[in-house]
């Protein structure tokens, strides 16, 4: 299948602090890729390099078959094919709810008001959040903002979307209502790559589990491999105490 | 009797009081206008992420330090001293007296220019790293994101601030007396002068003030208010 994002020898640093190191990794057309690991072991930041947030310190992105290192390239452009959703949601807190899935597809993919419109409200209805387009992200409850979130970058009709711990911010009666529409984007065939700490999550939905610790790559494989029969010593450690909890 | 003597005075002269509190207000209007607009400019450029390297990064620190130096020198100096060395400077350099209502508002200006450009800056650095980083996510340039996600909400967050300047503005511009320009403070004094009623006069020019900066309160509290929109928000039952 094809190769979405490829990452190769990847490594970031800020200043003398090593985060990531030799990450090697790829992201196939609708697959769903699950990175776990504890706090602290990188994943935000190997994410963040992925959209570039964050300048890797060297190694290669390969989208589509084109490296986006290249100075030539257009990051800008490049990131509109990335729908982003943070642990904080980040709603733009000057629009209300319809805006913010609008706001992007108008001024950077020049769509009309009423197309722009048409597709915010498909996904706004798909996340269940139709009723609130009037709403301003402050009148919103956390799981509300993060499904708002999602419809955001979904409006951009990303080829891939990056999650970094979605439901992490969120109260815990707010977490299942998150999880479900991510669970059906997972099976609509979206290709997606996601930061989690919810591990029933990962097993259930994802194609391949990326175990990173103290930014390696530990061990990566399907999740029935990672779940069930671990072969790395640090993985069986890691599930034991989160799954403990 | 004082009382009286403000009546008298009043009556006699409201048109040259109407008058300096006009040419007061302008001043305070277009200098806080022009100042607060120099203050955006300066507070974008201030707030640029420096460039990793090159001619940029050079350009980016040279500008930054003469913007410093410009804050810093009308922070840090009296308005009243500015005035006297911008005017009465300007007539010796170029030998011309420049008209005073044009030099009294291109003081006001720049330096409100100073101290609005510190409130721009603290105004977009207060704004949460999240609104950043999920416009540039989206595919968003720094220009994009800092006029359609970031400047509307600091302006948004200093609008009090602003509105305070054009307060000190409205009061300051009395300092003005010195290069001789007809705004408030000068006409009273001149008043005053004629009958030597100074207690009466002042009297009058600080109910003046007065008027001007309370009416001026109110209606930035309406326009803010205004700005935030309804508490609550319609559902929306519609079908799309
Ligand atoms: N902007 C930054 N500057 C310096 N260190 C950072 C920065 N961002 C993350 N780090 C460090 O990188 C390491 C990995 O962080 P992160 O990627 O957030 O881990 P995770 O998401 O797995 O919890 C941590 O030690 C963190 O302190
Ligand atoms: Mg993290």
């Amino acid at each position: 299948m094809e190769k979405i994002i490829d990452v190769k020898h990847l490594s970031k640093s800020f200043g003398e602090n090593v985060v990531l190191r030799d990450i090697n990794f790829s992201v196939h057309k609708g697959e769903v890729v699950c990175i776990i690991g504890s706090s602290g072991s990188g994943k935000s930041t190997l994410l963040r390099c992925v959209n570039l947030l964050e300048t890797p310190s060297g190694g290669e992105i390969i989208y589509k078959g084109e490296n986006i290192l290249d100075d030539k390239h257009n990051v800008y452009k490049y990131r509109q094919k990335l729908g982003m959703v943070f642990q904080q949601f980040n709603l733009f807190n000057n629009f209300n709810v319809l805006k913010n899935c609008t706001i992007g597809p108008m001024k950077l993919l020049k769509r009309s008001k009423e197309e722009a419109e048409a597709i915010a409200m498909k996904y706004l209805k798909l996340v269940g959040m139709e009723q609130f387009i009037n709403a301003k992200p402050r009148q919103l409850s956390g799981g509300q903002k993060q499904r708002v979130a999602i419809a955001r970058a979904l409006s951009m009709e990303p080829d891939v979307m990056l999650f970094d711990e979605p439901t992490s911010a969120l109260d815990p009666e707010m977490v299942g209502e998150v999880l479900k529409v991510m669970k059906e984007l997972a099976n609509s065939g979206l290709t997606m790559l996601v930061v989690t700490h919810e591990m029933d999550f990962a097993k259930e939905v994802s194609d391949r589990v990326v175990f990173m610790d103290q930014g390696v790559i530990a061990e990566e494989g399907p999740p029935e491999q990672i779940f069930n029969n671990p072969h790395q010593e640090r993985t069986k450690e890691f599930l034991k105490r989160i799954l403990r909890r | 009797m004082s009382f009286e003597w403000i009546i008298r005075i009043a009556t006699e002269n409201w048109p040259l009081f109407l008058r300096g509190a006009g040419i007061t207000l302008l001043i305070a209007i277009i200098g806080t206008i022009i100042g607060a607009f120099i203050g955006l400019v300066i507070g974008v450029i201030r707030t640029i992420p420096e460039p990793e390297r090159g001619l940029k990064k050079i350009l980016l620190k040279v500008t930054n330090f003469i913007l410093a130096c410009y804050i810093e020198f009308f922070r840090g100096t009296p308005m009243m001293v500015q005035a006297m060395v911008i005017y009465y400077g300007s007539a010796l350099a170029f030998g011309v007296d420049i008209d005073k209502l044009w030099a009294a508002i291109i003081i006001v200006s720049i330096n409100t220019g100073a101290y609005m450009a510190e409130i721009v800056r603290g105004g977009i650095i207060s704004i949460d790293k999240g609104q950043f980083e999920a416009a540039h996510a989206i595919g968003m340039n720094h220009f994009q994101t800092m006029t359609t996600i970031v400047l509307p909400q600091a302006i948004r967050n200093i609008l009090p601030a602003t509105g305070n300047e054009f307060i000190i503005n409205i009061k300051d511009t009395s300092v003005l007396n010195v290069i001789a320009v007809s705004e408030l403070f000068f006409t009273t004094n001149s008043i005053a002068g004629s009958n030597f009623r100074y207690f009466e006069a002042f009297s009058i020019a600080c109910l003046l003030y007065l008027v001007m900066t309370f009416t001026v309160t109110r209606i930035l509290r309406y326009m803010e208010r205004k700005l935030d929109g309804p508490e609550t928000y319609t559902m929306n039952q519609m079908q799309v």
